[in-house]
């Protein structure tokens, strides 16, 4: 016997109806009933952060989180954070200026949880930035230029962090 | 005027959709039908199969067929590939033993996590569910998961055919002047080193979906891969036994691969197969349990060596004694990787008039082992590297002296190191002295008496790695003029992994043609596009590809040039290309008429045999290059409780001319980490007993995160490589090369100072209190 649940989300602006089992993860929802493709698994067990979304306004691992419980939730991915013009958010344009992603595959998570940092403590220092991204595991970048450039974004990347040569000239 | 050009760090064009949440990874597709696969994994290390039950499993709900090694075998499907084994030849002139992996196990299973049936169903959820009633009686049996202990004749062979656990016995160079180096020498250091086994753990987890079309009889696969082409030889070769242009193969954005992407696993086939048989499209996506239990492992050597000295602590001769873990299977280049893949790289940057390498790989109840970042060349820097420094402490030397005195000077280079070292640039000198100002070396003594008042031992290690990148394949691209939406379109034989190769390819299209990077669209991973393809991989992508787009671009220029000689009404001779200018045009020499080049190619519609303006280019001739550097690295220690920090870590690389410094050195930090990670605490534990992975996810197996490391301080001096035209040197694995060695001298520097003379990696906060702790009792 299969019960299903009719839940609403409002995903980067737009109201999505979906009807989900209850066991379903938000992380599914989003990627296999709502075709969001942003938000990425990388561990289903809360140890990866490549699910993280914000969920109104915080930093929730999507695989760590019933779709159920989302319901009536306001979730915010990677695609959801430019303005509506397409203009990157100040975040994005830092990552990119600064060379913070390769594949990619970490980048939607990282920039979630980022963002949550930033709403918490807007002036954080390199330490700070590096604590909130603990939960965010990234293979190719070994950090150094997400913490650039979240520093970046906050106005805190100071003289002596390794901004990358030529990045502000 | 160059637009978007070489030697600056341009922003990547791939970022866009990256950060916008737009890449297309595998699990991103979907097709319509498509069908859910699960695996049902072995929940043994070694054991006899004697039945599969599957009924109860093709009864449960959405369930569609439920697949077995026997169905597969009784299709014809062939072995899963592991076509580098055929490249071994023993000491004794004989062939190495080959082991036979089917798609799915047929009577025995030899690693938890080997793949034994497949189920596909409607839905993910319930090929899940119906995964778990698939019943399989199994008769255990022994089990062998250590390296050392499988070189045991003494232990149980796991593969009965080959009479030990003994897949090959291979040695390379000259093994008598070795063994004479040492007998004469004034000193000889030894060592004993184990080189951990590593879990690659891309961040996106290997996917599959597999398609048929029975009108054309011809299959799809979407993959994140390493290159489209090996795979799908490699796949229709070996295992459908089908040609290879009856499978295309696509790969659009991969969430990083590191070696570990590059082969032919057996679900891919298997996706295929299945698509064939049930008339639609089947999707499989490893969880990261998995990814665990299947994906390709990496290093695990543990090795023996001596260093040979005279008298003035020159270098007479070395001698190698390695165990390589193959794992249960040979995986597809995993015979190749202690072998001839880093060849005579143990020599370092030093002058070695004698080497021999003894490598005894075995066979073990653990995931195969094939290539990761470096595939060879790490374990040989490794071993180098530690060998210097313990010879550099036991001659009174120095770390850094011994090194001094024994490097390939650069006014001899190119040098070719025998037996096949053919160095063709370098200033290790040069390298090294930058390393030590930047690491502020004058000072360390005081900064180390400082911490010695908190109670911290701090040490300062250094590593002067090399690394040969790859070469003796071809390289394939094809640049197509779009008159119509002022674009030229660029097809190359490499697949990024997230390196950036769009913007390199743009960056060095932009400065031959003259044209915006908008007006410049990239394409790879597509097989049906190209003839073949090197894929990524050896850190090679940079001078194959752009050789090949360099044949391409010059093939197109001298194909335009006809037109616009017809058009301008002058001589073929006296056009000229203004690409190198940062204009796209072609004009009459010395003169104001010219031509656009996507005027040239809405002429060329009726002027050439093809349609369009186009130009296919191949490049196979660049030689292996060098990419070669010193790195130096600081860690305290708390004496106390064995936790430890790096405090400084500087990076001056030689990687030839460097087209996007910005690029480069996310390619060094990223390195760096993986190196890192292996060095201080990525630690892969298969029960003795049971052979199950202990370690098996990310609760239990530790990666490096953003908190566990420093900012990295890395330069580059640029010695241009002579084995290819842009003098590049590939810069993808470098930094996992040097970092092991760079962090494991520098905690022994620090431990030294407590009187504790070896540790092996992973160290842990744990392993260095049990290290010191030993010492205090020892002293006691
Ligand atoms: S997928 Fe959610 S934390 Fe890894
Ligand atoms: S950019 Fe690849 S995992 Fe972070």
């Amino acid at each position: 016997m299969k019960s299903e649940l009719d839940i609403m989300l409002t995903v980067d602006g737009a109201e999505e109806r979906t009807t989900v089992e209850p066991r379903m993860l938000l992380i599914q929802a989003l990627r296999e009933k709502l075709g969001v493709k942003g938000p990425h698994i990388g561990c289903e067990s809360g140890r990866c952060g490549a699910c993280t979304v914000l969920v109104n306004g915080e930093a929730v691992k999507s695989c760590m989180m019933l779709a159920a419980q989302a319901d009536g939730a306001k979730i915010t991915t990677a695609a959801g954070l430019a303005a509506e013009d397409g203009t990157l958010h100040p975040l994005q344009q830092a990552f990119h200026e600064h060379h913070a992603l390769q594949c990619g595959y970490c980048t939607p998570g990282m920039l979630c949880a980022a963002m949550d940092l930033l709403k918490t403590n807007p002036k954080p220092n390199e330490n700070d930035v590096r604590q909130a991204l603990r939960g965010n595991l990234c293979r190719c970048t070994g950090y150094q230029h997400i913490v650039d450039a979240v520093l970046s974004a906050a106005g805190t990347l100071g003289s002596g962090a390794s901004a990358v040569k030529g990045a502000a000239e | 005027m160059v637009k978007f050009g070489v030697g600056q760090s341009v922003r990547r064009v791939e970022d866009d959709r990256l950060i916008t949440g737009g890449g297309r990874y595998a699990d991103d597709f979907r097709a319509p039908g498509q069908a859910y696969m699960v695996v049902v994994r072995s929940p043994y290390a070694h054991a006899k199969i004697l039945s599969i039950d599957t009924e109860s499993a093709r009864a449960a709900p959405g369930v569609v067929d439920v697949l077995t090694g026997q169905e597969l075998q009784e299709a014809g499907l062939g072995e899963v590939s592991n076509a580098a084994v055929a490249l071994i030849k023993q000491r004794d002139g004989s062939p190495a033993f080959k082991t036979t992996r089917h798609v799915l196990a047929v009577d025995r299973v030899r690693h938890a996590g080997d793949a034994i049936a497949a189920v596909i169903a409607e839905s993910e959820a319930e090929a899940r569910d119906a995964a778990e009633l698939v019943m399989i009686d199994f008769e255990e049996l022994p089990v062998v998961v250590d390296t050392e202990k499988a070189a045991d004749p003494s232990s149980p062979a796991i593969w009965e055919e080959a009479g030990s656990n003994l897949a090959y016995d291979w040695g390379k160079g000259d093994e008598e002047a070795a063994r004479a180096a040492i007998a004469n020498a004034h000193h000889v250091t030894k060592l004993k080193l184990i080189n951990n086994r590593i879990v690659v753990n891309a961040m996106e987890p290997r996917a599959a979906l597999g398609m048929y079309d029975k009108e054309q009889d011809r299959y799809t696969l979407h993959v994140p891969s390493q290159g489209v082409h090996g795979l799908r030889d490699r796949i229709a070769n070996d295992t459908l036994k089908i040609a290879p242009e009856k499978l295309r193969v696509i790969t659009e954005d991969v969430g990083g691969g590191f070696g570990m992407k590059t082969f032919a696993y057996p679900e891919y086939p298997l996706v295929l197969y299945a698509a064939k048989k049930l008339g639609r499209p089947v999707k499989w996506t490893a969880d990261r349990a998995e990814s665990f239990l299947s994906d390709t492992q990496g290093r695990d050597h543990v090795t023996e060596a001596q260093l040979a000295l005279d008298a003035e602590g020159h270098i007479l001769g070395i001698y190698i004694d390695t165990i390589a873990n193959l794992g249960a299977y040979q995986s597809q280049f995993g015979a190749f990787i202690p072998t001839l893949a880093p060849r005579d790289m143990q020599a370092g940057v030093y002058k070695v008039p004698a080497i021999y390498n003894h490598v005894r790989a075995v066979l073990t109840n653990t995931v195969p082992v094939d290539a990761y970042r470096g595939a060879g060349r790490p374990e040989a820097s490794y071993l180098i590297e530690r060998l210097m420094d313990k010879a550099g402490y036991e001659t009174g030397l120095g770390p850094i002296e011994i090194r001094r005195r024994n490097f390939i000077p650069a006014e001899e280079m190119p040098y070719n190191q025998k037996p096949s070292l053919p160095f063709d640039s370098g200033d290790f000198n040069r390298n090294l002295n930058d390393a030590l100002a930047k690491a502020d070396y004058e000072a360390f003594e005081k900064r180390r008496a400082e911490k010695a008042k908190e109670g911290k031992l701090l040490g300062l290690g250094l590593c002067y790695y090399v690394e040969r990148t790859a070469a003796g394949m071809s390289e394939f691209a094809q640049l197509a003029v779009d008159a119509e939406a002022n674009v030229v379109h660029v097809y190359t034989g490499s697949q990024t992994n997230g390196q950036g190769h769009e913007t390199v390819w743009t960056q060095f299209i932009s400065s031959r043609l003259g044209l915006d990077a908008d007006q410049i669209v990239v394409h790879s991973g597509d097989s049906d596009v190209l003839p073949g393809g090197a894929g990524t991989g050896g850190s090679k992508a940079v001078y194959m590809s752009t050789g090949a787009l360099g044949v391409a671009s010059d093939t197109l220029i001298e194909k335009g040039k006809q037109i616009a000689a017809n058009e301008l009404e002058a001589a073929v001779a006296d056009i000229e290309y203004r690409g190198a200018d940062g204009e796209a045009v072609f004009a009459v020499v010395g003169t104001d008429k010219r031509i656009d080049l996507f005027e040239v190619a809405r002429k060329a519609e009726g002027q050439t045999d093809s349609a369009a303006l186009e130009a296919a280019g191949e490049y196979k001739e660049a030689g292996n290059s060098y990419p070669n550097g010193a790195h130096i690295c600081e860690v305290e220690i708390d004496r106390d409780t064995g936790d430890f920090e790096i405090t400084r870590y500087i990076a001056v690389d030689d990687f030839g001319h460097v087209i996007n410094p910005m690029i480069v050195a996310g390619q060094v930090h990223g390195g760096i980490v993986q190196g890192l990670g292996q060095a201080m605490g990525e630690r892969t534990v298969y029960d003795e007993e049971s052979g199950q992975l202990l370690t098996g996810s990310f609760q239990d197996y530790w990666m490096p995160r953003a908190d566990d490391l420093p900012f990295f301080d890395t330069s580059y001096n640029e010695i241009p490589s002579k084995s290819n035209q842009l003098g590049v040197k590939g810069a993808g694995e470098a930094g996992t090369v040097g970092a092991p060695s760079a962090f494991i001298n520098a905690v022994l520097d620090a431990l030294r100072l407590a009187g504790v003379e070896n540790i092996d990696m992973p160290v842990t906060p744990y392993s260095l209190w049990k290290a010191l702790h030993g010492a205090e009792e020892k002293a006691a």
